[in-house]
């Protein structure tokens, strides 16, 4: 068994609590002095850093929520200097405004240090050849992966999402022996190399893929791992706690949340209370040493629960289960986090369409399709064929610039989209997990 | 010269490309004793356009806007072809001479001859290129 860190990956469960009262209780004090936002929101909550005398005065502090970042847009949250920030990465947010996330050199380093042991917790080193198959660029997880597998020794092909016939060869050529991408582009290159009379399992060195950035089951693990003669992890991690942070380990049981890295809480989403280990709630981390932006128990709107028995592997950090489902609408589309409130946002800018939407997600072989469905206006209809296409494809332009993901775009009659009362159903998800 | 009574009113009307469309509006103006003298459907991705020569258009245009369908009316001109070969030709020489586009078109046969229906760019031109050449243009009248 390897550590990278066996140091803080085998502390025991009191020293491991000591350091996180440590850091929890310096992190307060700072952001209490120097973080506008969260010097207000202990005030509101009644909490000074005098009131954090153990690690378990943590459900005194208050939450922060998706919305916060969204009002804060695009850095008004931040602890850090332009002049100390060396990244920004940029995630879709509910509304047109995206997330903005700083970085600086520490917060990196912290984040390739969390990704360095979980590579080596899933067995990867020096010797291997890591093709990351993650997008790269705003989105977290091509360049966050990237410096993980750099960090262990492996040698990186950063192949990014696409032209996956020319992934292949590669993949084939370099001898790659893991590749980090989604589980629905894993399935997709292990179709089309069947095309192309390839062989995965025999005609190539994989041997272990990292998978996330959207959800998937034991199901579509034991099918990829029989299929593809490879060892599949699951990966976890949201761009506003730094981007995908935490894998399993060869024990495939739940996400190894470092404990200097994280503290991790699971908050019934109802009441707010926090609940105990292995009940199923909101997923709430504090970041303990996140330098530009901050994050005290930001609720991340993940459903899972929380292991804190020490992992068969000799790790005592505590572990995430397999994420469930989302206490809120969110779609993950092809690896990319959807709200529906940012189509309703970006379709108020159209005045051809009416306000009301229809998302219809499905899977067509491995990949997402995601349709909407607008209704034309009245004052719009043409009776020209050309001008209704212009409209179709001017949706869905504006849409794919909002979104981040290609959209097909039905034009639909007027009135014909169903109405509700109250909560709406907005949203037809066909894929079956 | 007045083209006006050689203007017809088509109505169009936006449809999902889905099975019970066409059958719903026929129903509709069959229930108003609308009779339809000529249609066609273009298509497009996921929708589509019928379009029809309808006796009482305004009626035809109230009933299916009470259903909810966008509606809406387009000026058309009907051409009487010589139900022969060449008989599209030479409608369609006249107008392409005079630099006229046709946007699109729909033919039957009439009772006495072929019928042109034709959506063009420029109406009143078309109208008096199409009659100094001595094809016959039917007039709304005997439409509606």
């Amino acid at each position: 068994m390897q550590f990278w860190d066996p140091r803080i990956e085998e502390l025991s469960k009191a020293d491991l609590q000591k350091m996180q009262y440590k850091l929890l209780k310096s992190l307060v004090c700072r952001l209490y002095s120097f973080s506008p936002f969260y010097h207000d929101r202990m005030k509101e909550q009644k909490v000074h850093p005098d009131d954090i005398k153990e690690l378990a005065d943590v459900t005194k502090l208050p939450f922060m929520f998706k919305r916060d970042l969204r009002d804060s847009y695009p850095n008004k949250i931040f602890t850090a200097t332009q002049e100390e920030l060396v990244r920004y990465h940029v995630s879709s947010g509910t509304t047109g405004k995206p997330t903005v996330v700083g970085y600086t050199q520490k917060d990196l380093d912290s984040w390739t240090t969390s990704l360095a042991r979980g590579f080596t917790a899933i067995g990867l080193g020096r010797g291997d050849v890591i093709q990351v198959s993650y997008g790269y660029g705003l989105f977290t997880g091509g360049l966050g992966v990237h410096y993980g597998a750099e960090r262990i020794g492996a040698t990186v092909l950063p192949t990014s999402v696409g032209n996956t016939e020319r992934q292949i060869e590669l993949m084939q050529d370099l001898e790659v022996t893991a590749i980090a991408c989604t589980p629905s582009y894993l399935l997709h290159i292990g179709e089309v190399a069947e095309k192309m009379g390839i062989d995965i399992k025999k005609d190539t060195h994989l041997k272990t893929g990292i998978l996330g950035a959207e959800p998937w089951t034991e199901g579509m693990r034991t099918r990829m791992e029989n299929w593809l003669g490879i060892r599949a992890y699951d990966i976890y991690g949201t761009s506003e706690l730094s981007g995908p942070m935490f894998t399993e380990c060869t024990e495939q049981n739940g996400f190894h949340v470092w404990s200097d890295i994280a503290l991790v809480e699971v908050i019934d989403p109802k009441t707010g209370e926090q609940l105990e280990s292995g009940e199923k709630g909101d997923l709430t981390l504090t970041m303990l040493q996140k330098e530009a932006l901050p994050m005290i128990r930001y609720r991340i709107g993940d459903i899972s629960s929380v292991d804190e028995d020490v992992c068969p592997c000799g790790r005592t950090s505590p572990r995430i289960k397999r994420i469930q489902g989302r206490v809120d609408d969110m779609l993950i589309i092809r690896g990319i986090n959807v709200f529906p409130s940012q189509v309703e946002y970006a379709l108020m800018s159209i005045p051809e369409v009416g306000q009301h939407f229809q998302i219809v997600v499905e899977r067509t072989g491995a990949l997402d399709d995601m349709l909407v469905k607008v209704e034309l206006t009245k004052e719009s209809f043409s009776d020209k064929i050309t001008d209704l296409m212009q409209i179709q494809q001017k949706v869905e332009h504006r849409l794919r610039n909002a979104l981040n993901v290609a959209v097909d775009v039905e034009l639909v009659e007027p009135g014909s989209l169903p109405r509700f009362e109250g909560k709406s159903k907005k949203v037809i998800d066909k894929r079956s997990l | 010269m007045d083209t006006k009574k050689y203007v017809i009113k088509q109505i169009s009307i936006f449809s999902e490309n889905r099975p019970g469309r066409l059958a719903s509006v026929a129903q509709a103006l069959g229930e108003e004793k609308i009779n339809i003298l000529a249609f066609s459907i273009a298509e497009a991705n996921g929708f589509g356009v019928i379009r029809a020569l309808v006796d009482h258009p305004e009626e035809a245009y109230e009933k299916l806007s009470s259903l909810g369908y966008n509606v809406a009316f387009t000026d058309v001109i009907a051409v009487q072809m010589k139900d022969q070969p060449g008989g599209l030709f030479e409608i369609a020489k006249v107008l392409g001479d005079a630099e006229i586009n046709i946007e699109y078109s729909y033919a039957y046969s009439g009772k006495t001859a072929a019928v042109l229906i034709l959506r063009v760019d420029q109406v009143d031109d078309a109208i008096e290129k199409i009659l100094s050449s001595g094809a016959t243009l039917l007039e709304h009248s005997i439409f509606h």
